[in-house]
Protein backbone atom coordinates (compact mmCIF):
# COMPACT_ATOMS: atom_id res chain seq x y z
CA UNK A 1 0.00 0.00 0.00
CA UNK A 2 1.37 3.36 -0.58
CA UNK A 3 2.43 6.11 2.39
CA UNK A 4 1.91 9.42 2.23
CA UNK A 5 3.25 11.61 4.80
CA UNK A 6 0.92 14.41 6.22
CA UNK A 7 3.31 16.97 4.23
CA UNK A 8 2.88 15.09 1.06
CA UNK A 9 -1.23 14.80 1.58
CA UNK A 10 -1.30 18.65 2.26
CA UNK A 11 0.47 19.33 -0.66
CA UNK A 12 -1.40 17.46 -3.04
CA UNK A 13 -4.73 18.89 -1.36
CA UNK A 14 -3.05 22.98 -1.92
CA UNK A 15 -2.48 21.79 -5.74
CA UNK A 16 -5.92 20.26 -6.31
CA UNK A 17 -7.42 23.40 -4.41
CA UNK A 18 -5.93 25.90 -6.61
CA UNK A 19 -7.19 23.63 -9.68
CA UNK A 20 -9.94 25.00 -12.31
CA UNK A 21 -11.17 21.70 -13.53
CA UNK A 22 -12.45 23.33 -16.73
CA UNK A 23 -9.57 25.47 -17.49
CA UNK A 24 -6.92 23.29 -16.38
CA UNK A 25 -8.76 20.04 -17.92
CA UNK A 26 -8.94 22.25 -21.14
CA UNK A 27 -5.36 23.37 -21.05
CA UNK A 28 -3.81 19.88 -20.26
CA UNK A 29 -5.71 18.48 -23.27
CA UNK A 30 -4.97 20.49 -25.36
CA UNK A 31 -0.60 19.94 -24.71
CA UNK A 32 -1.43 16.86 -25.10
CA UNK A 33 -2.87 16.11 -28.29
CA UNK A 34 -0.49 19.33 -29.61
CA UNK A 35 3.40 18.01 -28.08
CA UNK A 36 2.63 14.44 -28.73
CA UNK A 37 0.17 14.27 -31.89
CA UNK A 38 -0.27 10.56 -31.81
CA UNK A 39 -2.35 10.94 -29.35
CA UNK A 40 -5.05 12.15 -31.62
CA UNK A 41 -5.88 8.67 -32.63
CA UNK A 42 -7.97 8.39 -29.59
CA UNK A 43 -10.47 11.29 -30.44
CA UNK A 44 -10.92 10.60 -33.86
CA UNK A 45 -14.92 12.19 -32.87
CA UNK A 46 -14.08 15.15 -31.57
CA UNK A 47 -13.85 17.34 -34.98
CA UNK A 48 -11.02 20.34 -35.67
CA UNK A 49 -7.72 19.04 -33.70
CA UNK A 50 -5.74 20.46 -36.41
CA UNK A 51 -3.52 23.43 -34.52
CA UNK A 52 -3.52 24.45 -30.56
CA UNK A 53 -6.39 27.43 -31.38
CA UNK A 54 -8.82 24.96 -32.82
CA UNK A 55 -7.86 22.34 -29.75
CA UNK A 56 -7.77 25.52 -27.07
CA UNK A 57 -11.37 25.95 -28.78
CA UNK A 58 -12.95 22.77 -29.19
CA UNK A 59 -16.17 22.23 -26.63
CA UNK A 60 -15.34 18.11 -26.85
CA UNK A 61 -12.18 18.83 -25.66
CA UNK A 62 -13.10 20.96 -22.70
CA UNK A 63 -15.66 18.63 -21.47
CA UNK A 64 -13.37 15.99 -21.60
CA UNK A 65 -10.56 17.78 -19.69
CA UNK A 66 -12.95 18.14 -17.21
CA UNK A 67 -13.85 14.57 -17.01
CA UNK A 68 -10.52 13.78 -16.36
CA UNK A 69 -10.03 15.66 -13.88
CA UNK A 70 -12.97 14.90 -12.26
CA UNK A 71 -11.41 11.68 -12.68
CA UNK A 72 -8.29 12.47 -10.41
CA UNK A 73 -10.24 13.61 -7.64
CA UNK A 74 -11.80 10.78 -7.04
CA UNK A 75 -8.27 9.47 -6.68
CA UNK A 76 -7.61 12.07 -4.58
CA UNK A 77 -10.79 11.67 -1.89
CA UNK A 78 -9.51 7.93 -2.00
CA UNK A 79 -5.89 8.72 -1.32
CA UNK A 80 -5.55 5.12 0.48
CA UNK A 81 -6.92 2.91 -1.93
CA UNK A 82 -6.37 4.11 -5.35
CA UNK A 83 -6.26 1.20 -7.16
CA UNK A 84 -9.31 -0.44 -6.29
CA UNK A 85 -10.78 2.90 -7.03
CA UNK A 86 -9.78 3.05 -10.17
CA UNK A 87 -10.11 -0.28 -11.14
CA UNK A 88 -13.29 -0.16 -13.36
CA UNK A 89 -11.66 3.00 -15.12
CA UNK A 90 -8.65 0.96 -15.66
CA UNK A 91 -10.74 -1.97 -17.38
CA UNK A 92 -12.78 0.85 -19.70
CA UNK A 93 -9.24 2.34 -20.71
CA UNK A 94 -8.08 -1.27 -21.55
CA UNK A 95 -11.03 -2.99 -23.08
CA UNK A 96 -13.33 -0.44 -24.56
CA UNK A 97 -10.65 2.31 -25.24
CA UNK A 98 -7.64 0.36 -25.84
CA UNK A 99 -5.54 3.42 -24.99
CA UNK A 100 -1.79 2.64 -25.16
CA UNK A 101 -0.94 2.80 -21.17
CA UNK A 102 2.45 4.74 -22.18
CA UNK A 103 0.16 7.89 -23.05
CA UNK A 104 -1.25 8.34 -19.04
CA UNK A 105 2.29 9.28 -18.21
CA UNK A 106 2.13 11.91 -20.82
CA UNK A 107 -0.89 13.31 -20.14
CA UNK A 108 0.47 13.88 -16.39
CA UNK A 109 3.47 15.35 -17.30
CA UNK A 110 1.48 18.02 -19.18
CA UNK A 111 -1.53 18.52 -15.97
CA UNK A 112 2.02 19.23 -14.41
CA UNK A 113 3.40 21.63 -16.87
CA UNK A 114 -0.20 23.34 -16.89
CA UNK A 115 0.12 23.18 -12.80
CA UNK A 116 3.69 24.62 -13.13
CA UNK A 117 2.41 27.86 -15.24
CA UNK A 118 -0.54 29.06 -12.95
CA UNK A 119 0.86 28.15 -9.63
CA UNK A 120 4.57 29.61 -10.78
CA UNK A 121 6.86 29.70 -7.97
CA UNK A 122 4.46 28.56 -5.44
CA UNK A 123 5.04 25.14 -7.08
CA UNK A 124 8.05 24.33 -5.05
CA UNK A 125 10.06 21.11 -5.82
CA UNK A 126 8.91 19.50 -2.33
CA UNK A 127 4.88 19.99 -3.68
CA UNK A 128 6.15 18.78 -7.42
CA UNK A 129 7.37 15.67 -5.50
CA UNK A 130 4.51 14.71 -3.74
CA UNK A 131 2.24 15.75 -6.53
CA UNK A 132 4.07 13.35 -9.33
CA UNK A 133 4.32 10.95 -6.82
CA UNK A 134 0.03 11.13 -6.24
CA UNK A 135 0.36 11.13 -10.49
CA UNK A 136 2.28 7.79 -10.77
CA UNK A 137 0.14 6.09 -8.47
CA UNK A 138 -2.57 7.51 -10.38
CA UNK A 139 -1.23 6.02 -13.43
CA UNK A 140 -0.24 3.17 -12.24
CA UNK A 141 -3.74 2.25 -10.80
CA UNK A 142 -5.25 2.78 -14.55
CA UNK A 143 -2.38 0.39 -16.07
CA UNK A 144 -3.43 -2.43 -13.10
CA UNK A 145 -6.18 -4.39 -15.38
CA UNK A 146 -4.03 -4.22 -18.92
CA UNK A 147 -3.18 -7.96 -19.68
CA UNK B 1 11.31 17.36 -36.61
CA UNK B 2 11.19 21.73 -36.08
CA UNK B 3 10.09 23.86 -38.15
CA UNK B 4 11.70 27.21 -38.91
CA UNK B 5 9.32 28.82 -36.37
CA UNK B 6 10.10 26.46 -34.05
CA UNK B 7 13.80 26.77 -33.98
CA UNK B 8 13.74 30.71 -33.97
CA UNK B 9 11.13 30.10 -30.77
CA UNK B 10 13.96 27.82 -28.92
CA UNK B 11 16.34 29.96 -30.04
CA UNK B 12 14.34 33.05 -28.64
CA UNK B 13 13.18 31.02 -25.03
CA UNK B 14 17.03 30.20 -24.13
CA UNK B 15 18.51 33.79 -25.31
CA UNK B 16 16.05 34.51 -22.02
CA UNK B 17 17.52 31.50 -20.01
CA UNK B 18 21.48 33.07 -20.27
CA UNK B 19 21.43 35.56 -18.26
CA UNK B 20 19.73 33.88 -15.32
CA UNK B 21 21.14 30.61 -16.39
CA UNK B 22 22.06 29.73 -12.68
CA UNK B 23 18.41 29.88 -11.18
CA UNK B 24 17.30 28.10 -14.20
CA UNK B 25 19.60 25.24 -14.33
CA UNK B 26 19.80 24.36 -10.26
CA UNK B 27 16.12 24.69 -9.86
CA UNK B 28 15.52 22.16 -12.95
CA UNK B 29 18.18 19.97 -10.98
CA UNK B 30 16.83 20.61 -7.55
CA UNK B 31 13.38 19.42 -8.76
CA UNK B 32 14.75 16.55 -10.93
CA UNK B 33 16.35 15.27 -7.17
CA UNK B 34 13.76 16.27 -5.10
CA UNK B 35 10.95 13.92 -7.62
CA UNK B 36 13.18 11.65 -8.75
CA UNK B 37 15.70 10.58 -6.08
CA UNK B 38 17.53 8.21 -7.77
CA UNK B 39 19.01 10.71 -9.80
CA UNK B 40 20.90 11.51 -7.14
CA UNK B 41 23.31 8.61 -7.20
CA UNK B 42 25.22 10.22 -10.08
CA UNK B 43 26.35 13.22 -8.45
CA UNK B 44 27.76 11.81 -4.72
CA UNK B 45 30.81 13.94 -5.79
CA UNK B 46 29.13 16.93 -5.74
CA UNK B 47 27.05 19.23 -2.79
CA UNK B 48 23.62 19.23 -4.52
CA UNK B 49 21.82 20.70 -1.29
CA UNK B 50 19.56 23.60 -2.04
CA UNK B 51 21.57 26.86 -3.74
CA UNK B 52 24.54 25.32 -2.82
CA UNK B 53 27.68 26.62 -4.93
CA UNK B 54 27.65 23.38 -6.87
CA UNK B 55 24.66 23.11 -7.61
CA UNK B 56 24.25 26.47 -8.88
CA UNK B 57 27.36 25.67 -10.70
CA UNK B 58 26.49 22.89 -12.55
CA UNK B 59 23.05 23.76 -13.11
CA UNK B 60 24.57 27.41 -15.16
CA UNK B 61 27.15 24.78 -17.14
CA UNK B 62 23.86 22.51 -17.90
CA UNK B 63 21.61 25.80 -19.47
CA UNK B 64 25.07 27.21 -21.37
CA UNK B 65 25.19 23.56 -22.94
CA UNK B 66 21.68 23.93 -23.98
CA UNK B 67 21.56 27.19 -25.06
CA UNK B 68 24.63 26.43 -27.67
CA UNK B 69 22.42 23.73 -28.65
CA UNK B 70 19.88 25.72 -29.26
CA UNK B 71 21.66 28.13 -31.51
CA UNK B 72 23.40 25.64 -33.42
CA UNK B 73 20.53 22.93 -33.84
CA UNK B 74 21.29 21.90 -37.51
CA UNK B 75 24.41 20.97 -36.49
CA UNK B 76 23.53 19.48 -33.04
CA UNK B 77 25.49 16.19 -33.76
CA UNK B 78 29.12 18.16 -34.13
CA UNK B 79 28.41 20.71 -31.76
CA UNK B 80 27.89 18.50 -29.20
CA UNK B 81 30.42 15.53 -30.35
CA UNK B 82 32.52 16.04 -26.89
CA UNK B 83 29.39 16.38 -24.68
CA UNK B 84 28.20 12.83 -26.20
CA UNK B 85 31.32 11.33 -25.75
CA UNK B 86 31.69 12.50 -21.94
CA UNK B 87 28.31 11.24 -21.27
CA UNK B 88 28.82 7.51 -23.36
CA UNK B 89 32.88 7.02 -21.56
CA UNK B 90 32.72 8.68 -18.66
CA UNK B 91 29.34 9.83 -17.32
CA UNK B 92 27.51 6.66 -18.25
CA UNK B 93 24.02 7.96 -16.92
CA UNK B 94 21.50 5.38 -17.70
CA UNK B 95 19.68 6.89 -20.39
CA UNK B 96 16.15 6.72 -19.13
CA UNK B 97 17.53 9.86 -16.38
CA UNK B 98 17.56 12.74 -19.53
CA UNK B 99 13.81 12.29 -19.92
CA UNK B 100 13.43 13.05 -16.52
CA UNK B 101 15.63 15.95 -16.42
CA UNK B 102 13.62 16.95 -19.22
CA UNK B 103 10.43 16.83 -17.53
CA UNK B 104 11.88 18.98 -14.82
CA UNK B 105 13.82 21.61 -17.01
CA UNK B 106 9.99 22.05 -18.86
CA UNK B 107 8.39 22.34 -15.39
CA UNK B 108 10.86 24.69 -14.46
CA UNK B 109 9.99 27.04 -17.72
CA UNK B 110 6.64 26.79 -17.17
CA UNK B 111 6.79 28.36 -13.49
CA UNK B 112 9.19 30.80 -14.74
CA UNK B 113 7.52 31.89 -17.61
CA UNK B 114 3.70 31.11 -16.76
CA UNK B 115 1.38 31.62 -19.66
CA UNK B 116 4.33 32.73 -22.22
CA UNK B 117 4.81 28.90 -21.87
CA UNK B 118 2.41 28.17 -24.80
CA UNK B 119 1.62 24.79 -25.75
CA UNK B 120 3.43 25.62 -28.93
CA UNK B 121 6.47 26.65 -26.97
CA UNK B 122 5.72 23.83 -24.75
CA UNK B 123 6.16 21.19 -28.10
CA UNK B 124 9.13 22.83 -29.26
CA UNK B 125 11.14 23.19 -26.04
CA UNK B 126 9.98 19.11 -26.17
CA UNK B 127 11.43 18.20 -29.12
CA UNK B 128 14.52 20.27 -28.89
CA UNK B 129 15.46 18.50 -25.34
CA UNK B 130 14.94 15.35 -26.60
CA UNK B 131 16.87 15.70 -29.85
CA UNK B 132 19.60 17.02 -27.76
CA UNK B 133 19.63 13.83 -25.28
CA UNK B 134 19.38 11.67 -28.61
CA UNK B 135 22.39 13.09 -29.30
CA UNK B 136 24.01 12.89 -26.05
CA UNK B 137 23.05 9.65 -26.23
CA UNK B 138 24.16 8.61 -29.69
CA UNK B 139 27.87 6.98 -28.45
CA UNK B 140 26.30 4.94 -25.71
CA UNK B 141 26.85 2.07 -27.57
Amino acid sequence: MVQWTAEERAAIQAVFAKLDYKSVGLESLTRLLVVYPWTRRYFGGFGNLFNSEAIMANPKVAAHGTVVLQGLEMALKNMDDIKNTYASLSELHSEKLQVDPGNFQLFGDCLTVVIATRMRTEFTPDIQAAWQKFLAVAVSALRKQYN
Amino acid sequence: MLSNTEKELIVQIWDKMIPVAEDIGSEALLRMFTTFPKTKTYFSHLDISPRSEHLRCHGKKLVQALAEGARNISTLTTTLAPLSRFHAYQLRIHPTNFKLFNHCILVTLACHMGENFTPVAHAAIDKFLSAFSAVLAEKFR
